[in-house]
Parts: structure tokens; C-alpha cells; sequence
């Protein structure tokens, strides 16, 4: 139990996938214009990371060692077909948005990162936790991203105006992104050591 | 005309890595000399050609008549990572100094994903093979523009006195923005 625990909530914080180990940077700074881009963009990468950790933890005694890295990609690519078909159907708004980032969910080194160093060694239930926690860990880090962006760019946060009138556009922009992440993942740095 | 567009649009209004944010990992992950950053231009230059030839003659030819362009995604990743690795074989045996210059860079291109991206965004252009081949050559210059362009400041970065909690990765992510700032000069001029 307490190792399942641990696994869960060592993706949240101290392995946190986006602030620590910097994985995944492009959909994180692609699609954070807003907080709710940012929480669908995560949601649906946790969906695939859950996914591809049960199936790649099921099936690893049958793929032989030489095509074990393609068969993952496969595996990941078929989740990601299935979330892509799904958006498009239940939130089309969201679909657009998100856009080319939700295909590109294939080459997230997230994705093929835990299966190839968790996943194929791990039983079942660890693997489906350990997704689960890298896959929040990267919606929490996104959200937070999202919402700093849209507070600092149009003084709102998931559509809820808190500042009225126009603040920093830039924020909302490219290059806000970019400092926006940089101070963020300072911020974690000097959170981390002092711990 | 239509060409001069694609290219200017590609590799300055909307640059690859700076205003589209594709390839961010190897930007933010190996720019910190300029000749390694020249190195994975090349590679990215050579393998996204390929990439978008073969990928839109298999969607024109194979996923549309068949009507099964869901598989998109499915089909264009398994085609990048094999011609990643084609591309490596061929080049050892062919052109070892190549091999040499490119070698270590080619197995990072398959995760790339500027490679998919430019290969899904020519198909969701609805461009022809020929446009699709600028476009790709176009936007691999923009990515190797913005590598250079990076690695030469993160050499003199280095010699700086940045502030503990600042230093690498976070100082190199606020430069790129300041650089994205400069690069959104260009919006408006196509």
C-alpha cells in the first residue's frame, strides 16, 4: 500500500514530469493559452499514459526484446487515436483548440518514457498507478502553466474574470509561454531544495 | 509567389520552434554548443524531406482511397520511425562521414515532434507534393535557424553570473522567450 502510494505521488511532485524532468515540453507550452486547454490537454495524456501502462505491463512477456520499442509506439498511437475520435465527438470545442497537439500526443516522451522504463518491468496495478500519477502530475503541471497565462495575459482564470480590462497579451502569446515556464520551473527548483 | 510565401511564412512568421512550438526537447535539450546544433539541423532538415514525401504519398495513395484516414496517426509514426531507422542504415553504409556528422542525432528524430507535425500540418494544408516538400525544407530551416541562433547565445550564457535557481534550463527558457519576442517582429510582412 505504501508503495503504491508512493509510486502515485512521486509523479505529482518530486518526479514531477514537467517542472522536474522536463519531458514533454511541447504541448506544455503549445496549448497553455488558457487553464482549460491546459486541464483537457492533461486529461487526455493521462488517459493515454493509464492506457498504454495497463496494456504495454499486460502483454510484455510476449514482445520479443528487439521490436519491443515499436510495438510500444503502436500501442500508444492506437490510445491516441481512440482519445483523438473521442474528443472530436464529445467536445469538438476543445478538439480545435488543442488541435495538432492531440495527435502529437504519439511522441510525448512522457508517454513512451514510462512504458519503456516502468511499464515493461512492473506488474499491472503498479503501472496503471504509476500512469495515473505521472499523468496527473502532468495536468497539474499544465493547469498551473494554463492559469498563470490567462491570469497574467486577460486577468482571468478558466473564464472567470477576476481582473477586468487587458493586461500583459504578451502572456497569452509565444513569448509568454517560454518566460512564463522558465520562472515556473525556477520556482520549483528553490521549492524542491529547500525541502 | 505561392513558394516565396510558404518559405518566408515558415521560417520567420510562424518559426517552427518559436511561434508553433514543435521540436522544443531537442531545442531546450541540445543547443548548448553551436556545431551540435548545426548537426541536429542537418539531421532534422534530411529526415523531415523524407518524412513528408512518404507520408503524403502513402495519405494520397493509400489512408484516402481507402477512406481510412483515421489511421493517420498510427500509420505516420510507424513510417517516421522506420525511415528513421532506413536512413541510418543507409547512411553508414553510403556516406560514413555523414553518418559521422548525423549519427547520434538520427535515433532522437523518431520522438521529434516537429517531424510529425510538419508531416500531419501538410496534409491538413491540403498542399500538393511539391509545396509539401518546400514546406518541409522551409520549416527544417527555421528550426535550424532557431538552434543556431540559441546555441550561440547559451555559449555566452554560460559565461554569465545567473542567479542559483536560474541557472540552465530556466534562464535558457526565459532567453527563448525574449527570442520569441524578436521572431513576432516578423508577423505581417506575408
Amino acid at each position: 500500500m505504501n508503495k503504491n502510494l508512493k509510486n502515485f505521488t512521486k509523479g505529482l511532485i518530486k518526479e514531477n514530469p514537467v517542472f522536474v524532468l522536463l519531458l514533454g515540453l511541447c504541448p506544455t507550452l503549445g496549448v497553455t493559452t488558457s487553464a482549460i486547454n491546459g486541464l483537457g490537454m492533461g486529461l487526455a495524456t493521462t488517459f493515454v499514459l493509464v492506457m498504454s501502462n495497463l496494456v504495454v505491463s499486460l502483454i510484455k512477456n510476449f514482445i520479443p526484446d528487439k521490436v519491443r520499442i515499436p510495438s510500444f509506439i503502436v500501442i500508444i498511437a492506437s490510445f491516441v487515436t481512440i482519445v483523438e475520435l473521442l474528443m472530436q465527438a464529445y467536445a469538438p470545442a476543445l478538439f480545435e483548440q488543442l488541435g495538432l497537439f492531440i495527435p502529437l500526443i504519439v511522441v510525448n516522451c512522457i508517454v513512451l518514457g514510462r512504458a519503456e522504463a516502468f511499464a515493461s518491468k512492473n506488474g499491472i496495478g503498479a503501472s496503471v498507478i504509476d500512469g495515473l500519477g505521472m499523468g496527473l502530475g502532468f495536468a497539474f503541471a499544465l493547469t498551473i502553466l494554463g492559469g498563470v497565462r490567462e491570469l497574467l495575459g486577460s486577468g482571468a482564470i478558466f473564464n472567470i474574470k477576476l481582473i477586468p480590462g487587458d493586461l500583459m497579451l504578451v502572456f497569452v502569446l509565444a513569448p509568454g509561454a517560454f518566460i512564463a515556464l522558465g520562472y515556473l520551473i525556477a520556482l520549483s527548483n528553490k521549492l524542491n531544495k529547500s525541502k | 509567389m505561392d513558394y516565396i510565401i510558404i518559405i518566408i511564412s515558415a521560417i520567420f512568421v510562424n518559426n517552427i520552434v518559436l511561434a508553433q512550438f514543435l521540436g522544443i526537447c531537442p531545442f531546450v535539450g541540445v543547443s548548448n554548443k553551436l556545431s551540435t546544433s548545426i548537426g541536429m539541423g542537418g539531421a532534422v532538415l534530411f529526415v523531415m524531406t523524407l518524412a513528408t514525401i512518404v507520408t503524403w504519398l502513402i495519405q494520397t495513395y493509400v489512408l484516402t482511397p481507402l477512406g481510412i484516414q483515421f489511421l493517420q496517426t498510427i500509420a505516420f509514426i510507424l513510417v517516421i520511425a522506420s525511415l528513421v531507422q532506413m536512413v541510418e542504415i543507409i547512411l553508414k553504409k553510403v556516406s560514413p562521414a555523414l553518418y559521422g556528422a548525423l549519427g547520434v542525432f538520427l535515433p532522437l528524430i523518431t520522438t521529434n515532434c516537429a517531424v510529425l507535425g510538419v508531416a500531419i500540418l501538410t496534409i491538413q494544408k491540403d498542399f500538393n507534393l511539391l509545396e509539401g516538400v518546400v514546406y518541409a525544407i522551409s520549416n527544417a530551416a527555421g528550426f535550424a535557424l532557431a538552434m543556431v541562433i540559441f546555441a550561440g547565445i547559451r555559449e555566452h550564457l554560460d559565461l554569465m553570473e545567473v542567479p542559483a535557481g536560474m541557472r540552465g534550463v530556466p534562464i535558457a527558457l526565459v532567453t527563448a522567450g525574449i527570442l520569441a519576442l524578436a521572431f513576432m517582429g516578423f508577423t505581417g510582412i506575408v
